[in-house]
């Protein structure tokens, strides 16, 4: 089979999963909502309590985007687990096609949704006052950011939605990538914390991911660190987790449809 | 004579338990094979092996000349599979389906719209072509679902329990179908846990249970391979009943009914004996039937003998009993 097949296989795929995700109204218009709502709520419910120096519109947006990033995984992970539980997949592994466009067209759709919530983040931030002082070089760097962890955080969803198979286990997924973010330096910095959750919050992963994106737009990071330095640990987390994940989600497509 | 599927000693076990216990089977080109059995019997397993979904613990096959095992993409270039729960996008319409798999089996954008539109009509799905098939019937489904199958004319065709949950009428246009494929010259492998489809459509039926075939061959065959007749007893009281489980090889029978169901060549001397027997034995029948046996008789004569071979259960005394007894 050719390389243009191959593509041709993908390209079916990745429209495939769109439409399905926008013919799904209610989780298209809950998944176009979030972003919007909370951003609404942390700003002018949370927002007056806040001390995070500056508006709190402008500490907020990198940890929301992260947030509907987390959101956006969950969807995914319910999208693979159902297609598994569903006929359609063996009909398509039946067929002369190759296998790895029914993951790829999954992840290129979570893409797609995930960077619509993104700007609609960034979108809701610049009308309720966020005012980043990034040059176009450093929102550049930031949308490669928040790709790359999207991207990661797709293969993640998809490995999980592999792995429970049932579209409602799946969906546990998005409970916990919702969770995580509370405990970085999404919402308030991780000076004000407890010390037992300090090191938590300062370490793992999305918080260098959400402090390359403050550092980049805002010209600081919360830590204190320099944008560079957080950006390289963001970087490399992003890459062993789509390296796992991706590994873990191909094991488990040939392994799950061959059971 | 040719072969679409020629498999020898397929083996599969899931958790160590064995679903499939060394399969033979031979599909001869342009037939309708029927693998007859009940929930569990190993033939869905069977078909995701032959499709190559499943790779066998065991034993080796060709599907349409090749190599299951060597050439896994020769073998889907030559198949389609219509699975036990429709495989087909629910949230797609039916020309989008159609579409869909058309741009998958790489025919040209152009190509796969005017197949699209032929199928529907010739599947009675214009009407519905353009409405999400979350909408349709059981039975639009299905006819989708073949429909998607005949895109690019397979040379085998698997139909997994294609009528299960049909109504009759469904039932009956689905068969339609079937034969229309068969002569024009698809092979079809279907499985079902229906005897009467087995019956009405398939050249050749081979029963699986327990992993294995127990019996093979066209419907007459294994009809009269139970000695042509079935000769129903009845019985004026319980213990007439008891005696004669006892004494004579049963089919199946009815407590409730006081039934008892023998095989016989279907001479009258037969009967005679058989009754003479059952005189001796001290349970003399109250009423006698002779009837030409069913794939029903067949199949419960194979799998209730190997009930008996092993302790029989209460349970599975119970459920034969009330197999026999629906009919």
């Amino acid at each position: 089979m050719t390389t243009a097949y191959a593509l041709s296989d993908t390209r079916v795929m990745i429209a495939r999963c769109l439409r399905r995700s926008l013919r799904d109204p209610e989780a298209f218009f809950t998944a176009l909502m979030l972003p919007v709502v909370l951003m609404l709520m942390f700003v002018y419910v949370f927002g007056g309590a806040m001390k995070s120096g500056g508006t709190y519109a402008d500490y907020v947006v990198p940890g929301l985007i992260v947030l509907c990033a987390g959101f956006g995984a969950g969807t995914t992970a319910v999208a693979v687990a159902f297609d598994m539980s569903s006929g359609i997949v063996d009909r398509f592994r039946s067929m002369p096609i190759h296998g790895s466009s029914i993951l790829a067209g999954h992840i290129a759709a979570s893409l797609a949704r995930n960077l619509l919530a993104t700007a609609l983040v960034i979108g809701a931030g610049l009308g309720v006052g966020w005012r980043p002082t990034g040059s176009p070089g450093a929102w550049a760097g930031a949308v490669a950011m928040v790709t790359a962890f999207i991207l990661a955080m797709s293969w993640l969803a998809a490995a999980f939605g592999l792995l429970v198979r049932s579209p409602e286990a799946a969906n546990a997924a998005t409970f916990v990538l919702m969770f995580i973010p509370y405990l970085s330096t999404a919402f308030v910095p991780a000076r004000t914390m407890p010390a037992v959750l300090r090191p938590v919050a300062a370490n793992q992963p999305f918080t260098p991911v959400i402090e390359t994106m403050r550092g980049l737009w805002m010209g600081h990071t919360s830590t204190g660190a320099a944008v560079g330095h957080e950006a390289w640990i963001a970087a490399a987390y992003c890459a062993v987790i789509l390296v796992a994940a991706f590994a873990a989600a191909s094991w488990l497509f040939r392994h799950r449809t061959a059971a | 004579m040719t072969y679409t599927v020629n498999a020898s000693g397929i083996r599969k076990a899931f958790g160590g338990k064995p679903v499939l216990d060394g399969v033979d089977l031979a599909i001869e080109t342009g037939s309708i094979f029927a693998l007859l059995g009940p929930n569990g019997a190993g033939k869905t397993t069977l078909v995701r092996i032959l499709a190559t979904l499943v790779r066998p613990d065991a034993g080796t096959a060709t599907v349409a000349g090749h190599d299951l095992l060597a050439d896994p993409v020769g073998v889907r270039r030559s198949i389609s599979l219509t699975g036990q729960y429709a495989a087909v996008d629910d949230m797609l319409t039916g020309v989008e389906n159609l579409r869909m798999m058309g741009r998958l089996l790489h025919l040209p954008p152009r190509a796969a719209k005017a197949r699209s539109a032929g199928l529907l009509a010739d599947f009675d799905l214009a009407d519905v072509g353009n409405q999400r098939v979350k909408t349709y019937s059981g039975g639009m489904r299905r006819r989708l679902d073949l429909a998607i199958s005949m895109l690019v004319k397979p040379r085998l065709l698997f139909l997994d329990e294609p009528t299960t949950g049909l109504d009759p009428r469904s039932r009956e246009q689905l068969w339609g179908f079937v034969r229309e494929f068969a002569a024009d010259g698809v092979t079809v492998l279907l499985t079902t846990q229906y005897l009467e489809e087995a019956d009405q459509l398939a050249d050749r039926i081979a029963m699986l249970h327990h992993g294995r075939i127990v019996a093979a061959g066209t419907a007459d065959q294994l009809k009269s391979s139970l000695g042509g007749e079935v000769v129903r007893l009845q019985f004026a009281d319980p213990d007439g009943y008891r005696r004669a489980l006892a004494s004579v090889p049963v089919i199946r029978s009815d407590e409730r009914l006081r039934t008892v169901d023998v095989g016989t060549d279907g001479s009258a001397a037969a009967v005679h004996d058989l009754l003479g027997l059952l005189r001796t034995a001290g349970a003399p029948a109250a009423r006698v039937s002779v009837d030409r046996p069913s794939l029903d008789d067949v199949f419960l004569s194979l799998t209730e003998s190997r009930i008996q071979s092993r302790t029989p259960s209460r349970t599975e005394a119970n459920r034969v009993t009330q197999k026999a007894s629906i009919r």
